[in-house]
């Protein structure tokens, strides 16, 4: 199902990588926001909302390292230039990711940030939506969001223009220790 | 036609820009929404699709209530209405207690169908579109002219000059960055707004959900960042159940934009936090503005299984040529026609049903199941109850019903057209007694009209026999091809009769809506062709084998003529179109062609009325193979010729640049013959070589298939 998932959601320009632990995923994050030049300045700074992922980690010690904060608020979220969250299930036949999004912290960091990373466990791998559908109960999860690539637009003379009002670079991180291997 | 509505079309069809984009987006549809749906069994999912909408259609009000209860158990409110007026005032009295000064829209059809946006903005409310397309055309002061790409008309420089004065900056037409313009203006709109409105893709009885799918994130934004949510929902957006999001959600994109899935898709199940940390005041409106009444109407009930994909308008050969703006402010294209006549009134349809040529492409295509062509016909039909037919029309029917004075008309027109006649065309056929225009040469009415002719025809004594229905085409301006048709059949052991008192079709009626000339036509042609005992009724004309197959049964249905069906089932029955029985007479080996001819290149035009309609595609293809001809596919082979009966004479300007496309396909593949099956297609395609020059010969299969048989 994996590399059914990458080949549809690298398609639809997203990038895609996989770590078996959550050390190396760390790494690789870390190292990626250095690259790309984080820092606590406007539009350079990055906003990681609340998940399992960060659970035993130290914030602090992150925070330091790579100029990350986890106090998500709107103007924090409109300022920041990298937005993190982690999403729980992945989509293979449509390359799509999906989260119960009903706390609006995972709404802000996903969709203002210009550059979303999203953690996702490799046990979260689903076939496609209608297995998706029988998992979730709306009551429960009031605002499902399913993610597919970054935001685009073909709005000007069909030409397909990536970036509007969402991120423009959505980046897949697959952890399987975060449960499963799929 | 009125004056304003032809120069509305005349401006499109000169517009380059529109044109350009359109015919470049509608090539590139078909094959993208092909892959799209590799691998999905389509007829299977829109069965289902059809299911389970045709069942919310006919379960209206419980969905709405079942609805309304599930979601104010979660905590929305929901207002339900059948008026539209209604609708305004519930959103300005929500914004107005509010102290709501700015709104932010995500698309919705449904806000546009009522007009909402002038309104707010007239008491003082400032509303901004944040889809990309919608606020391109809100900047220009235009409507949409594409219900998925609101501003497919426009070109980039045209953004870039409505974007430059928004921002007071010279912006060059390079696309990326004036999406990013949009982006960086619109971004203060959206942190600022107090509220936002938008549609729903689908709302779900049994669990009070919205689904809103977008591909630029605005939807997100608009639903999550301000503090009061309001979503208008066309009652037809209802289904009944949760599970079935994922059925219409596999073909929406797929059908809309080629895409597996949108960007973003949002189910939204009550109210949610807001940033502050409060709860979102959420509203659903559950509108129906006559959507229950065309539930109750057996007819248009279908209509409601649309699912608002547009793939009906990016198929169809007339809208690529005059986009949306012809069509109206709201609803474009065929389904657009049915929901403006619906939504808005009968009479605002009149001019655009008239678009329809009738070919059938959308009907292919909709994943609602949506007969829509037939349903343009019954607003045709219901118009002209209504208003009764006009006087020139008129006319000509009651000349085409009296079988003789209209034979005889034309068999005058034979002679008098001779003395216009240069080399095989005339300019003017008198047909259908109408003026011709430029664009194409038309035939002469045949010296010997095909009846005269078939008295002389030798046939050997079979005892199989099939009845022979020529049609008006055949008969007086193309006999040769009844002759060939009657030496093929006479090889396969098959004598041929030609009842004389068999007369037109009723086609032309029909297709102008006066279903009475039209099943007056019928009555007299079932009695003609079953008087005797014929194992088929054959016919080299699909508009006639489909008026004889299906036409005359649904026409006596429409009508309450029961006592009539019977026969005309019967007639049905026995009729079949030239290539299928050929075909079959082949494989039966009572046919044989001669063996190892070398014929050459040939390409075949796929006539709407057979492929769509009689789903007749391969049988003539295999039979010219068969006989030695080597074929070689146009681009677009099964697009419309722009012919539609009497639609080329009373759309010149629409059907001229479809024929044009048509000749260029055909000259592209570099055949020195075009085949088809039907002869109004030949007289189309012929006349369009003849004024072009081309020296490619137009046939009907069965003149080929003469030539070629043992
Ligand atoms: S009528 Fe069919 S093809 Fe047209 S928009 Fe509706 S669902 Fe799509």
């Amino acid at each position: 199902m994996y590399e059914q998932f990458k080949t549809r959601a690298e398609a639809v320009s997203a990038e895609v990588c996989r770590f078996t632990t959550k050390s190396e995923a760390l790494e690789y994050l870390i190292g990626f926001l250095r690259r790309e030049g984080v820092a606590d300045t406007p539009q350079a700074s990055a906003l990681w909302a609340d998940c399992s992922f960060l659970e035993g980690l130290d914030r602090d010690t992150l925070r330091q390292v790579a100029g990350v904060k986890f106090d998500v608020t709107r103007e924090g979220a409109s300022q920041a230039r990298f937005g993190i969250s982690q999403m729980e299930w992945a989509l293979a036949d449509t390359g799509s990711l999906a989260q119960n999004s009903t706390a609006i912290e995972q709404r802000l960091v996903s969709s203002l940030a210009s550059i979303h990373i999203a953690l996702v466990p490799t046990s979260g791998l689903l076939p496609d939506m209608p297995s998706l559908l029988v998992r979730v109960r709306p009551q429960d999860c009031r605002y499902l969001a399913m993610i597919t690539g970054p935001s685009r637009t073909a709005d000007i003379e069909r030409v397909l223009t990536i970036g509007v009002h969402g991120p423009d670079r959505l980046i897949i991180v697959f952890v399987d220790e975060l449960g499963g291997t799929n | 036609m009125g004056n304003e509505f032809k120069e509305s079309i005349y401006r499109a069809v000169n517009n380059a820009n529109l044109t350009g984009a359109l015919a470049k987006f509608s090539e590139a549809y078909k094959s993208n929404r092909a892959k799209a749906y590799e691998g999905i069994d389509f007829e299977e999912l829109r069965g289902r699709i059809a299911e389970l909408k045709s069942y919310a259609a006919s379960h209206l009000d419980e969905l709405s209530a079942q609805f309304q209860q599930q979601a104010e158990a979660c905590g929305a409110k929901v207002f339900r209405t059948s008026d539209p007026a209604k609708v305004r005032e519930y959103i300005l009295k929500v914004a107005q207690d509010n102290n709501v000064k700015t709104i932010v829209k995500s698309k919705s059809m449904a806000t546009e169908e009522i007009h909402l946006n002038p309104y707010l903005e007239k008491a003082g409310i400032a509303v901004g579109e944040t889809d990309l397309g919608e606020w391109i055309i809100q900047l220009a002061g235009q409507t949409p002219s594409h219900m998925v790409m609101p501003a497919i008309h426009m070109t980039k420089e045209e953004v870039s000059d409505l974007f430059s004065k928004e921002v007071n900056e010279r912006l060059t037409s390079d696309i990326p960055r004036l999406v990013k313009v949009a982006r960086e203006k619109l971004r203060p709109t959206f942190l600022a707004a107090d509220m936002g409105i938008s549609g729903g893709n689908i709302a779900v009885a049994e669990t009070g959900s919205i689904v809103l799918m977008t591909n630029e994130g605005n939807a997100r934004l608009v639903t999550s960042l301000p503090r009061i949510h309001i979503a208008l929902v066309g009652i037809e957006k209802l289904i009944e159940k949760f599970a079935d999001v994922a059925t219409i959600l596999k073909a929406l994109p797929r059908s809309a934009t080629a895409q597996l899935l949108t960007s973003y898709v949002s189910i939204i199940t009550g109210p949610t936090p807001n940033p502050d940390g409060s709860m979102k005041d959420m509203h659903i409106i559950l509108m129906d503005n006559r959507r229950s009444e065309m539930a109750a109407d057996p007819k248009f009930k279908q209509a409601l299984q649309c699912i608002r994909c547009a793939s009906c308008l990016n198929v169809c050969p007339i809208f690529r040529l005059v986009g949306g703006h012809v069509f109206g402010k709201v609803y474009t294209g065929g389904i657009g026609t049915i929901l403006t006549a619906w939504f808005d009134e009968l009479k605002k349809s009149e001019d655009i049903q008239g678009l329809c040529i009738q070919c059938g492409a959308c009907k292919d295509v909709c994943p609602g199941k949506i007969d829509i062509p037939d349903l343009i016909m019954e607003i045709r039909r219901r118009l002209v109850q209504q208003q009764g037919v006009p006087l020139l029309q008129k006319t000509i029917y009651a000349v085409v019903n009296n079988r003789k004075l209209f034979h005889g008309m034309l068999r005058a027109a034979s002679v008098a057209g001779r003395p216009f006649t240069s080399g095989k065309f005339i300019r003017h056929l008198p047909l259908f007694l109408a003026d011709l225009t430029d664009g194409r040469s038309l035939p002469a009415i045949a010296e010997e009209p095909f009846r005269d002719r078939f008295s002389r025809i030798k046939q050997p004594k079979c005892k199989e026999k099939a009845a022979f229905y020529a049609g008006c085409l055949i008969d007086f301006a193309y006999p040769e091809m009844g002759e060939a048709l009657i030496r093929i059949l006479n090889k396969a052991g098959i004598e041929v009769l030609f009842p004389l008192d068999q007369t037109c079709c009723g086609a032309p009626a029909r297709y102008n809506g006066a279903y009475e000339v039209a099943a007056s036509n019928a009555t007299d042609n079932i009695t003609a062709l079953l008087r005797e005992d014929v194992s088929y009724v054959i016919s080299a004309c699909p508009t006639c084998t489909v008026a004889l197959e299906h036409d005359f049964i649904s026409i006596f249905e429409s009508l309450g003529l029961t006592e009539r069906l019977p026969q005309a089932r019967l007639l049905a029955a026995k009729t079949v179109d030239f290539s299928t029985l050929v075909k079959k007479l082949v494989d039966e080996g009572r046919l044989s062609l001669k063996e190892g001819q070398k014929l050459g290149k040939i390409t075949y035009h796929d006539s709407c009325h057979l492929k769509r309609a009689l789903k007749v595609s391969e049988q003539p293809r295999e039979l010219l193979t068969k006989a030695g001809y080597e074929l070689a596919e146009m681009f677009e082979c099964d697009t419309c010729c722009g012919m539609g009966g009497s639609y080329s004479l009373k759309l010149p300007e629409i059907s001229a640049p479809i024929l044009q496309r048509k000749l260029k396909n055909i000259k592209e593949t570099g055949a020195p013959t075009v085949a088809m099956d039907c002869p109004g297609c030949v007289m189309q395609i012929r006349g369009g070589m003849d004024q072009d020059g081309a020296a490619i010969k137009v046939r009907h299969t069965v003149e080929l298939l003469a030539e070629q048989v043992k």
